[in-house]
């Protein structure tokens, strides 16, 4: 495949920044989206340019750390993430833009790669629980119904990635939240801190610099991980449920 | 995420009035001593208890502290929102829903036309017959003029797209929403729309028609 690659590159973050145009040629559909930019990298290195920066770790879609949007869209075309993308998504002569997330809680640090955080401090404030440490506690002492265990499970499996941010038009963060709130919330072990976590990651959110939910839906349909748009409202439920109780 | 819940809870106190108005006007249908009297009893509320006209001022205070309420964090909410996101993308796609879009300018045409359908049929200010106790003949009058049908139309149109959008958001605000339940609320919120649409509708269409003269 030949393609022709418009990417966002930005020295620093005083930078202004704009979209660079870049060709790449032999590009094997099995390649994945990170490959791709991995070979125009080379290419810009023998060339004596400076490479694209972009994050990545793992590039088995489960870190988080890798997300760019690609044509419009966090994670591109395919409900993944960008490691797990391949490039058969995508057709031979396509023109691709690929751009940083977007959103004022997480500034440009350079190229694509943003500075997120902020998510760091949301879960600071109340992503997770307060166990007596010592020796590991017997695996039956603490019963929890199946249901529950789904629950907390579907939740568990976001990855921090900040698509639901970079899709929001308020660059909202409310997806990302409420999942690791009703992770937590719904389990005995993180009963004694039901109503402080989701006061207080709310508040860290709100002090971050993310904007409100308007129920657009836009983060639900970006997520790698399939968090549903009700989350959100299973959030605000805990919410108007601690403000009750306190 | 308080505002949030100012803007869902008047939102919904607007939309009881709301249901309740549109089938107080379906009494047009009835003919001019019949809809005159509606009018008339509403002023009789809560007699003997309240006072004349007591009740009607108790509900228009609370509906208008409900329209400011939404307006005020309608516009701090919004102003956030916007400076969450400085930056936009070169590459736009928009998958949002017309209503979820319009939400916004679709609040203030609504507002500004709640200011002039008071002016209209409350004060009588700008309507075209304007005699007090005669509700049925003044709508009429209103009707034939065509851009009155014009301003009442488009208005009704914004209202019906901002509730189908609104209803379900308050929904999710206010925690109503959970996987089972989230379809049923998406129906209701667009039954909802499409009949408080459609009942406002009839009116200036039945006058423009001839139907109600
Ligand atoms: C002063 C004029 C108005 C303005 C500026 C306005 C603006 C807005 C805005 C910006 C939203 C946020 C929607 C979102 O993005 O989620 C909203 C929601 C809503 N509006 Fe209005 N609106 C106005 C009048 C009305 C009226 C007259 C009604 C009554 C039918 C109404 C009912 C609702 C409801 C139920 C919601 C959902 C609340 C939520 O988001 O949780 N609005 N409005
Ligand atoms: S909710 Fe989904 S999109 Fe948002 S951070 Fe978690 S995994 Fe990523
Ligand atoms: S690099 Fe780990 S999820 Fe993509």
């Amino acid at each position: 495949m030949n393609l022709t690659l418009r990417i966002w590159r930005q020295h620093s973050p005083e930078d202004k920044g704009a979209m660079v145009t870049y060709r790449v040629e032999d590009i094997s559909p099995d390649m994945s989206f990170l490959e791709m930019l991995d070979v125009l990298n080379e290419e810009l290195i023998l060339s004596g340019e400076e490479p694209v920066a972009f994050d990545h770790d793992c590039r088995e879609g489960i870190c988080g750390a890798c997300g760019v949007v690609i044509n419009g869209q966090a994670h591109g075309p395919e409900r993944t993430t960008a490691c797990q993308l391949h490039m058969r998504s995508f057709k031979d002569g396509d023109t691709i833009d690929v751009e940083p997330w977007r959103a004022a809680a997480f500034p440009v640090v350079r190229d694509l790669v943003v500075d997120r955080s902020a998510f760091d401090r949301v879960i600071q404030a109340g992503g997770y629980v307060s166990v007596p440490t010592g020796s590991a506690p017997e695996a039956h002492a603490t019963a929890v119904p199946k249901e529950s265990a789904d629950y907390a499970f579907e939740h568990a499996e976001c990855i921090g990635c900040g698509a639901c941010v970079a899709a929001c038009p308020n660059g909202s963060a409310m997806l990302f939240t409420s999942a690791k709130i009703n992770h937590l919330n719904v389990l005995p072990q993180g009963a004694p801190e039901r109503e402080t976590r989701v006061l207080n990651m709310v508040a860290a959110m709100d002090g971050q610099g993310f904007g409100g939910c308007t129920n657009t839906g836009e983060c639900a349909t970006a997520c790698p991980k399939g968090i549903p748009l009700p989350s959100i409202a299973a959030m605000n439920r805990e919410y108007l449920r601690a403000l009750r109780k306190r | 995420m308080g505002k949030k819940a100012v803007m869902a809870g008047t939102g919904v106190v607007m939309l009881l009035f709301l249901v309740v108005h549109m089938l107080g006007n379906l009494k047009i249908f009835f003919g001019p001593e019949n809809f005159n009297a509606y009018a008339a009893w509403l002023r009789t509320i809560g007699e003997p208890v309240l006072h004349e006209s007591w009740y009607l001022w108790i509900q228009r205070t609370g509906l208008l502290a409900c329209v400011v309420l939404h307006g005020v964090a309608a516009y701090q909410l919004s102003r956030r929102d916007l400076a969450a996101r400085p930056a936009k993308y070169v590459h736009k796609q928009s998958r949002a829903s017309y209503a979820t879009r319009t939400m916004r300018w679709g609040g203030v045409i609504v507002g500004l036309f709640i200011v002039w359908h008071i002016l209209d049929l409350t004060t009588l200010t700008v309507n075209p017959r304007g005699q007090a106790g005669h509700p049925y003949e003044n709508v009429v009058a209103d009707f034939r003029v065509w851009w009155v049908d014009v301003v009442y139309i488009v208005a009704i149109l914004a209202l019906g797209l901002h509730i189908r959008h609104g209803f379900w958001s308050a929904a999710q605000t206010l925690g109503a929403v959970n996987k089972r339940r989230d379809r049923a609320l998406k129906t209701t919120a667009t039954v909802l729309a499409a009949v408080l649409t459609a009942g406002f509708l009839v009116v200036p269409v039945a006058v423009m028609s001839g139907l109600v003269d």
